[in-house]
């Protein structure tokens, strides 16, 4: 058998396959489409301190081959999530990671430490690449210093996984995977979406209230796997990839340029049931390959271009 | 709900750009109820295009699903272009129906254009509960109604071509002005700005009034909390389309006028 699972610090992951923050609720919406545990492991919606309303409509654009959304981190706040979420969220088999969103560092601190009192959450996403939120986010996000000021603030407050969420929206994201790991962060998740904008010609207005929004699903793909790769040539601590994956072969090409595991995100909203898919065919093809472990893949990218032999994109 | 592929059963141009759409699904139209909706896409995907398209279950026969649609755009082009047989990749049904079922004597049905979408439904469980049914079909010029089964039908047309010159809910205002009718409630569906009308004369006259609103989604299911409609109170801003919805009190949103 095929072994599929991996670890990031303490935490068990049983697959590569992760479903990303906010395209997954809190795993109870679509417990009758999907077994929810057989997923690597649910990353929450955005939590912050406060709920908050999000973004006046409209917050949601279709664009060839992926989606503009500026939801501006609508949620119902960290003492709701443990009163009325978490509970489910205990009773499940697979790694539970919440992710944080916040306009301040010190609200980052105070929503993590009101978490790590709290059983039944194998770890921490840092959201600091939201890109349709006024304060922080993306203000975070595409500041090197800051984004290592909140990582080395937060590390001592909890001895879980703390995985630091990255913007593409940057010159060089592998100057903020290395400020990361520098702060103590155990692994890096990218890349967040990217900024991108849809104009209605008759009105000539934005399409989005917000006037630019956060560009995902296949469309950011080879962005996506571009950043991943330059990250991972930058640091030693586990890469997590997103970014348009729509399939097991998608997900492959993310473990072979060094990301060791992926998470779905625009593909939920329309099959419910893609992330548990991915992971099975991941693991089918590592079968086919004769591989005992899908970490093997892992980085196996072979980048002597020189020689290689393409395959026909007809 | 339900996530399944299925076969179109027919796919008819009853009037020029509107579709009627019949697919086969046993546990949908098991639960479906009048006011509610399935989320749909090509099966297996449909290239470019990415995200499923929602629309108002119109009628239920059978094991029968009937949908009524206008090419509007790339989704609905590609859905036109469906032939008996081919496949479909459904999600429903979904969000909240109309509460029919209330106590009130006389059903007054609101439609502004493809607003008709959800009222053969509707109108067919009220004639079952024997409810009084009133329907006020608004549009921009003629319209062949013959295939859509709509019981007591008052026309109003913006160019004044047939029924009422001018909008449906001047039309509605008209009749009420005229009649007598016992313990209404209005069902209303239509363009935002006419539902904006349509809440504002109900309110002010103190009937009973749902709206079913159309919203830009990408899940249906309220995890991507992308169709949120203001609401007058609850928990925060915003109610969401597809779960609060989008079926709603009309004094429980505001819509922009």
């Amino acid at each position: 058998m095929t072994k599929t699972s991996f670890s990031i610090g303490s935490v068990h992951f049983k697959n590569r396959v992760l479903v990303a923050s906010g395209t997954f609720g809190y795993g109870n919406e679509v417990k009758d489409l999907v077994d929810v545990n057989k997923l690597g492991g649910i990353i929450t919606k955005s939590l912050s301190l406060k709920p908050r309303d999000g973004n006046p409509p409209r917050r949601i654009v279709e664009t060839p081959s992926g989606m503009l959304n500026s939801i501006g981190l609508a949620n119902i706040g960290v003492h709701a999530f443990i009163q009325d979420k978490l509970p489910y969220l205990r009773t499940l088999d697979t790694a539970v990671i919440v992710n944080i969103a916040a306009s301040s560092v010190q609200e980052y601190c105070d929503v993590l430490s009101l978490l790590e009192q709290e059983e039944g959450i194998d770890g921490f996403e840092i959201n600091v690449s939201c890109p349709n939120v006024k304060e922080g986010g993306l203000n975070f996000g595409t500041n090197c210093a800051m984004t290592e000021e909140i990582t080395a603030r937060l590390r001592p407050l909890t001895k879980k996984p703390l995985i630091m969420k990255l913007t593409p929206n940057v010159t060089h994201v592998s100057e903020f995977a290395r400020a990361v790991e520098r702060a103590g962060a155990d692994a890096v998740s990218l890349i967040n979406t990217v900024i991108g904008m849809a104009v209605d010609i008759r009105t000539k207005k934005p399409k989005l209230s917000t006037v630019t929004g956060g560009l995902s699903g296949p469309a950011i793909k080879p962005i996506a796997l571009a950043k991943v790769y330059e990250a991972a040539q930058a640091v030693k601590i586990p890469i997590i990839g997103i970014g348009g994956i729509q399939s097991a072969e998608d997900a492959v090409e993310f473990l072979l340029v060094g990301a060791s595991a992926v998470q779905v995100g625009t593909m939920n909203f329309i099959d419910a049931g893609a992330s548990v898919r991915i992971a099975e065919g991941i693991r089918l093809h590592a079968e086919a390959q004769e591989i005992d472990d899908v970490g093997k893949l892992v980085g196996g990218l072979d980048a002597n271009v020189k020689f290689s032999v393409l395959q026909s994109w007809l | 709900m339900q996530q399944d592929i299925v076969r179109v059963q027919s796919n008819v141009e009853i009037a020029p750009g509107l579709f009627l759409f019949k697919f086969v699904s046993d546990p949908v139209a098991a639960a479906a109820e009048p006011g509610q909706f399935v989320n749909i896409r090509a099966a297996y995907g449909w290239g470019p295009l990415l995200l499923r398209r929602p629309f108002s279950i119109s009628n239920v026969r059978g094991s029968s699903i009937e949908l009524l649609f206008n090419v509007v755009g790339a989704g609905t082009r590609m859905l036109a272009s469906k032939r008996p047989g081919d496949e479909i990749d459904i999600l429903g049904p979904l969000g909240v129906p109309f509460r029919y079922r209330e106590p009130y004597e006389t059903a007054i049905l609101v439609a502004g254009g493809l607003g008709i979408a959800p009222f053969p439904f509707l109108t067919d469980r009220l004639e079952k509960l024997g409810t009084k049914i009133i329907t006020f079909v608004g549009s921009r010029s003629v319209l062949d109604l013959r295939q859509i089964d709509l019981n007591n039908i008052q026309r109003a047309t913006d160019d004044g071509s047939e029924g009422f010159h001018g909008t449906v809910v001047d039309c509605l205002a008209n009749y009420l002005a005229a009649h007598r009718v016992d313990k209404p409630k209005i069902f209303g569906c239509g363009p935002t700005k006419m539902l904006s009308a349509l809440s504002q004369y109900a309110q002010a006259h103190n009937l009973a009034c749902e709206l079913s609103l159309e919203g830009d989604m990408a899940c249906g299911i309220g995890i991507c909390q992308g169709c949120p409609v203001e609401q007058t109170n609850g928990t925060g801003k915003y109610a969401l389309v597809c779960t609060d919805g989008p079926s709603f009190d009309c004094r429980t949103i505001v819509l922009p006028s």
